[in-house]
């Protein structure tokens, strides 16, 4: 194709492919040499399921240009539906990564039912008032799912909500047990399963932002009147961009709860959502690069900061701001390329700018 | 249907020759929104020929956005039709408008600052861009021949206005002439048989003016569509409107060839006030 026009998104995009895969083969080298920490080793699967909640939270937040708070709520509900599917399917079928996929496909399929039944209501709204409700959606999902018991025997599967009411033969067991969450997961999820969820994630999502569905939801954020008067149906692309965003959302849960023997509703409250907008937004809205890296250094940190454990939220939070700064600052970026500054330069540099401000 | 008679269409100049014995591309009658008991526009007619370049004038607040507004249907009008082509346009919301026929710009530029110039032409080619979500997707043959043919079109529309060379700027960045003709571009590619400009050459210097004037009949010419323009340099309207139509306080005053217009005294006293000071 005509590669005048294309070169730089197309350039950017290799990158951004060219980073996890590298970064994913360091990684297996790594491991093959036995030369990673038993706890960064049990933290890969979760930051996987991390990048794939950044980018797609990103696809809502930094394409759509919609501020959303109930990202967890979507992950709980491919989590729950896929952990129960992966169950089912474990049965009959022996393959892990085959029942991985199937569980992933449900729980995609289930977050993205989710997401259009959240987002017709929701998506009327813009802003504030749009960030609010889906706050408020993502807590009912999770106060449903902390009151969901599903059992299954052989004759099938059996829900029941708040009391556990089950009538299930002796050879029934216990898959949703209300608040104590998921029971006896297979833990399925492995880190190149992981790694295959994030590179389809982002071949869809940046094959969607260069096509013109892509274009549509971009001119939706930059001028809803405009996008109208051109003959964009305003409400179809929003949908769009927020279902096919839930639901990738939904197969990062899934790569999450088959990482652990046991999921609680409750982990994927607000503090979750909070966490994956932080990783959006300090990566940089719409920058799917930035998304990744957030994610995974913000997921690492704690873990690393756990010597200090003091003075572990101190630095978390420093750390935070420093890398806010740097990612925003063109001149603190030049300064940082050019080696010139170190941490004390940022502080110099500081009431500088303000000086310029205010003058 | 008295009203009908009393007001022909704007235009009796050109429009009588080329447009003669085709139906008007837009024709609204008694036109009118209230907000809240103010009446913004109110009895508005107004027929526009199929390829007629037509003015709509007045002073400030007189009306004439909210006039473009309601046939665009960003608001509802409360009062009277549109028909478009002969077509009723009631019930239409602004999406099917414009897929019915009319593009629009804006007076305070609307355009998608944040994409690239042919993104913005690429976006009023949105509904002549036949691939499905999936197809782009997937990346399946459709999509790159059809983004090619966008592509294409695009610069070719850009070249109207000899944009092609600033395709990959950024729109938001351009200076803010060529943001006005990139908006021009970007409703043209949406095929519409009627373009509504609200002040195409706002901000624009005599030079610039002079060239959009040309661009305009050059328009007309290649792509046979009606154009309606507010604007306020009346320099530009008395040159290229073949009809012109004046509104003051949401009511038309008065219609006919610039010429009528310029001798209306009604039109003075409301609009052109000054030159009798000249």
């Amino acid at each position: 194709m005509n590669l005048k026009t294309m070169n730089k998104t197309t350039r950017s995009n290799m990158i951004t492919y060219l980073m996890v895969i590298v970064a994913f083969v360091i990684v297996q080298v790594m491991m093959a040499g036995g030369n990673i920490s038993s706890s960064l080793k049990g933290q890969l699967v979760p930051i996987c399921a991390y990048i794939v909640m950044a980018i797609s939270l990103n696809l809502t937040v930094g394409v759509l240009g919609e501020l959303s708070l109930g990202h967890a709520g979507f992950m709980s509900a491919g989590a729950f539906s896929g952990v129960v599917a992966a169950q089912c399917f474990s049965q009959n079928i022996n393959n892990p990564v085959l029942v991985l996929i199937l569980a992933m496909i449900v729980g995609g399929i289930v977050a993205a039912i989710v997401g259009v039944l959240v987002g017709v209501p929701v998506l009327r709204l813009s802003g504030d008032y749009l960030a609010i409700v889906t706050l408020a959606f993502g807590e009912i999902i999770k106060g449903i799912v902390n009151n969901l018991f599903v059992g299954l025997d052989s004759n099938g599967l059996h829900f029941c909500m708040i009391k556990n009411t089950l009538e299930m033969d002796t050879d029934g067991k216990l898959l949703i047990n209300g608040p104590m969450g998921l029971l006896g997961i297979p833990r399925i999820a492995t880190f190149t399963m992981g790694f295959v969820l994030i590179m389809v994630c982002l071949i869809v999502i940046f094959n969607l932002v260069n096509s013109k569905s892509g274009r549509a939801i971009m001119a939706l954020r930059d001028n809803k009147i405009a996008a109208q008067s051109v003959g964009i149906n305003v409400t179809n692309y929003k949908l769009m961009a927020f279902v096919i965003s839930a639901a990738m959302a939904g197969m990062a849960g899934v790569l999450f709860a088959t990482n652990f023997s046991t999921v609680v509703a409750s982990k994927f409250d607000i503090n979750t959502s909070i966490l994956v907008l932080v990783f959006v937004v300090l990566g940089g809205l719409g920058n799917m690069r930035g998304s990744i890296i957030a994610a995974t250094v913000l997921t690492v940190l704690p873990e690393m900061l756990r010597e200090f454990s003091e003075y572990r939220m101190l630095v978390y939070a420093i750390v935070l701001i420093v890398m806010m700064l740097a990612t925003n600052n063109p001149t603190l970026k030049n300064a940082l390329g050019s080696f010139g500054a170190k941490v004390t330069g940022i502080f110099k540099k500081k009431p500088a700018k303000g000086d310029n401000a205010n003058g | 249907m008295q009203m009908a008679k009393m007001v022909p269409i704007p235009s009796t100049g050109l429009l009588t020759e080329r447009d003669l014995g085709t139906a008007p591309i837009l024709e609204a009658t008694h036109l009118g929104i209230e907000f809240g008991g103010l009446k913004a526009v109110d009895d508005f007619n107004i027929t526009v020929g199929r390829t007629e370049i037509a003015g709509l004038i007045g002073p400030n607040g007189a009306g004439k956005t909210t006039v473009f507004n309601l046939l665009t249907k960003v608001y509802q009008p409360t009062h009277g039709t549109i028909l478009l082509d002969g077509k009723d346009t009631h019930g239409m919301n602004a999406i099917q408008v414009n897929k019915a026929g009319i593009a629009r710009t804006f007076q305070n530029i609307r355009l998608f600052n944040s994409l690239t110039v042919e993104e913005n032409v690429k976006l009023g080619l949105h509904n002549h861009t036949h691939y499905s979500t999936l197809e782009g997707i997937l990346r399946m043959p459709k999509y790159w021949q059809e983004e090619k043919r966008a592509h294409e079109r695009a610069l070719e529309l850009l070249s109207i206005f000899d944009m092609q060379d600033l395709a990959d700027h950024k729109a938001g960045s351009l200076p803010y002439g060529a943001q006005r003709r990139l908006e021009i571009v970007r409703a043209l590619a949406t095929e519409p048989k009627l373009l509504l400009l609200d002040e195409p050459a706002a901000g624009m210097n005599p030079s610039e003016t002079a060239e959009l004037m040309e661009n305009i009949r050059k328009i007309r010419d290649t792509f046979q569509i009606a154009i309606l323009l507010i604007e306020h340099d009346m320099q530009l309207v008395m040159n290229i409107c073949e009809g012109i139509a004046v509104l003051n306080y949401g009511k038309i005053i008065a219609k006919g060839t610039p010429e009528e217009i310029q001798a209306n005294p009604q039109v003075i006293e409301a609009y052109l006030g000054k030159k009798k000071e000249d």
